[in-house]
């Protein structure tokens, strides 16, 4: 009966991006957004009505949306340069690597409704191969916060950053599972629940339901140690070796092909230092069929039963 | 400095990268030699900017979109004084900084990495923004080639410039009439650009990229319009000064022997005198 009111609060992070995002740009003007016609989508209205003229919109260009961002940030701003996760890294790589990495200028990428977020609008509106694009270039961060509360702080931490920084947001409810006043390191994981049995490395819309299965696993007296990795680039390499040492396997989740994203930055650490056991789970290297990204997380071995099996089965082989 | 000291000027940057690209035994001469001109009156004449103090906020910007042609611009900058002249003898050495093209992270008075092209434009688009939202009068000027113009990128800048009236902003086209591998006219013939530009709400000037009054001229600041973005269409020839070189399509990139070298040479020379 009271189902429905124990089901924790969802939150969708572009909230927390643009409240962030407004606080900071009414105390610092050298703060202006840049978008490709994705005012809405990317959350900016409560940005361009307090702050009309620092809302760039070049329109649905976004090779001039990141390359009018390197600009902003060689003119002394500091652009948050806002649009869908799967158009400005794939229409606007070469920007991303020439004017932005390359070039090492101050502009803070905003991919917005990354990973599956669009769902049923299909593949070409998934944003599934964006960790792999972009940690491939040198000079960027990859960070992909789990909640509320780490985008926040992400994104603060984002304007204080000098240099390149590419946050991944969704618009997928996630509970908060960080405090308010979450502080975000770069190049630092979390330590949500510790464990020895096995390790869950996750971020993103995966933090969650990589918790939810670490409890499962703990009604069945499997202890999983989950670590919440929002920086992909640079990764914590000293939590990834202590879990390969201390709970020998390691179960990744992300809501990313498994080819080059969070699994595969995990796996050279852990193949370079401390080989142990590992299973990514992400989109299995095909173009997801029709269905919300929730579902398909499922779909993908990605459910809070899914990533226990996994991890079970880790354990089981590590044995 | 006057027209005749930037024609001297022009003359000697032409020499010292014809030297530097064949001793390197590489480079982008034709697309050098139909720049120079421009590069001598922006940096001798129009840019405020400063070699002492290089990233002074309140600089003029400058962007080499076409950055092939990277040579000119470090013997412009090194002439300038924003590089020492001799190190120009290191261009495309092993850990030179003065690689095929300018890197601002290494070179000071490079304001932007360039190479691919359609990467400038854009860039100067939001330069002028920024000197817009600082109420700042620095203005921002970007050199690209003709061929350069067909990437779509440079088109999505000059909507934005447009639509958000820099006329802080100033672009001018090296049209030299030959790309890489054949003449632009056989290849993806934008001429006349003009019209086009015109067509995006930009004010339009055709002027002799290698008569230096009419490149001051078209360059100063005094001919803007208020409200719109300015182009000028540099009307040049590829491999300019070198008489077997210029309009020949085969000196995009070919790299002069020992002969061709001193010809060349002496050709500059002479029209040094």
């Amino acid at each position: 009966m009271n189902a429905a009111t124990s089901e924790p609060k969802l939150y969708d992070c572009r909230d927390a991006f643009t409240a962030t995002l407004e606080a900071m740009a009414a105390e610092n003007n050298r703060i202006v957004a840049v978008c490709n016609d994705s005012v809405g989508s990317s959350k900016l209205t409560g940005f361009r009505d307090r702050f009309p003229e620092r809302l760039i919109n070049v329109g649905i260009a976004e090779q001039a949306l990141v390359g009018a961002g390197a600009g902003l940030a060689n003119g002394g701003k500091i652009p948050f340069v806002c649009g869908a996760a799967c158009f400005l890294t794939a229409r606007a790589l070469e920007q991303i690597k020439a004017d932005v990495a390359y070039s090492d200028t101050n502009v803070k990428l905003v991919g917005i409704s990354s990973g599956m977020a669009y769902g049923e609008l299909g593949p070409t509106h998934h944003s599934t191969e964006d960790f792999a694009w972009v940690r491939a270039i040198p000079n960027v961060a990859v960070v992909a916060p789990c909640d509320n509360a780490e985008t926040a702080a992400a994104v603060a931490f984002a304007a204080e950053f000098k240099g390149p920084i590419f946050l991944r947001l969704s618009r997928v409810g996630v509970p908060q599972l960080l405090p308010d006043n979450h502080k975000f390191e770069l190049g630092k994981a979390d330590t949500l629940r510790d464990g020895v049995d096995v390790t869950i490395i996750a971020n993103g819309v995966l933090t969650h339901r990589a918790m939810l299965a670490a409890e499962k696993l703990a009604g069945a007296g499997v202890e999983a140690r989950v670590l919440n990795m929002a920086s992909v680039r640079p990764i914590d390499d000293e939590a990834i070796v202590k879990a390969a040492e201390e709970t020998g396997a390691i179960v990744t989740c992300e809501e990313h092909t498994i080819f080059g994203g969070l699994g595969s930055a995990v796996a050279e650490v852990v193949v370079e230092t401390r080989p142990v056991l590992m299973k990514r789970l992400g989109v299995p290297g095909i173009f997801p069929p029709t269905g919300s990204a929730n579902f398909l997380l499922d779909e993908f071995g990605m459910s809070p039963d899914g990533i226990a099996a996994a991890a079970r089965d880790l354990i089981e082989r590590k044995a | 400095m006057d027209t005749q000291d930037l024609r001297r000027m022009a003359n000697q940057i032409r020499r010292r990268d014809l030297q530097a690209v064949f001793e390197a035994g590489a480079g982008h001469i034709g697309g050098e030699m139909s720049v120079s001109d421009i590069l001598t009156a922006l940096y001798f004449r129009v840019l405020n900017v400063d070699p002492t103090n290089p990233l002074d906020p309140n600089r003029d910007r400058f962007v080499l979109s076409k950055g092939h042609t990277a040579c000119a611009l470090y013997v412009t900058l090194a002439e300038k004084g924003f590089i020492p002249k001799e190190e120009v003898a290191t261009f495309l050495k092993p850990h030179s900084r003065l690689n095929g093209h300018p890197n601002r992270t290494k070179v000071p008075g490079v304001e932007t990495n360039t190479g691919p092209l359609g990467h400038g434009l854009p860039v100067g688009v939001g330069m002028a923004i920024a000197a817009k939202l600082s109420g700042a009068s620095w203005r921002t000027y970007v050199v690209t080639g003709d061929g350069e113009m067909q990437e779509g990128s440079n088109w999505e800048a000059i909507a934005s410039a447009a639509q958000y009236k820099l006329d802080n902003l100033t672009l001018i086209i090296d049209h030299n009439r030959l790309q890489q591998g054949a003449r632009l006219a056989e290849t993806n013939n934008l001429a006349p650009f003009a019209p086009k530009l015109e067509a995006f709400g930009w004010v339009v000037e055709e002027i002799d990229g290698h008569d230096m009054d009419q490149i001051v001229a078209a360059l100063s600041p005094d001919k803007v319009e208020p409200h719109k973005p300015k182009a000028i269409v540099a009307h040049t020839n590829k491999g300019q000064g070198i008489s077997f070189m210029s309009d020949n399509v085969a000196w995009h990139h070919k790299v002069p022997n020992a002969e061709q070298y001193k010809q060349a040479m002496a050709e500059l020379e002479e029209a040094a005198q």
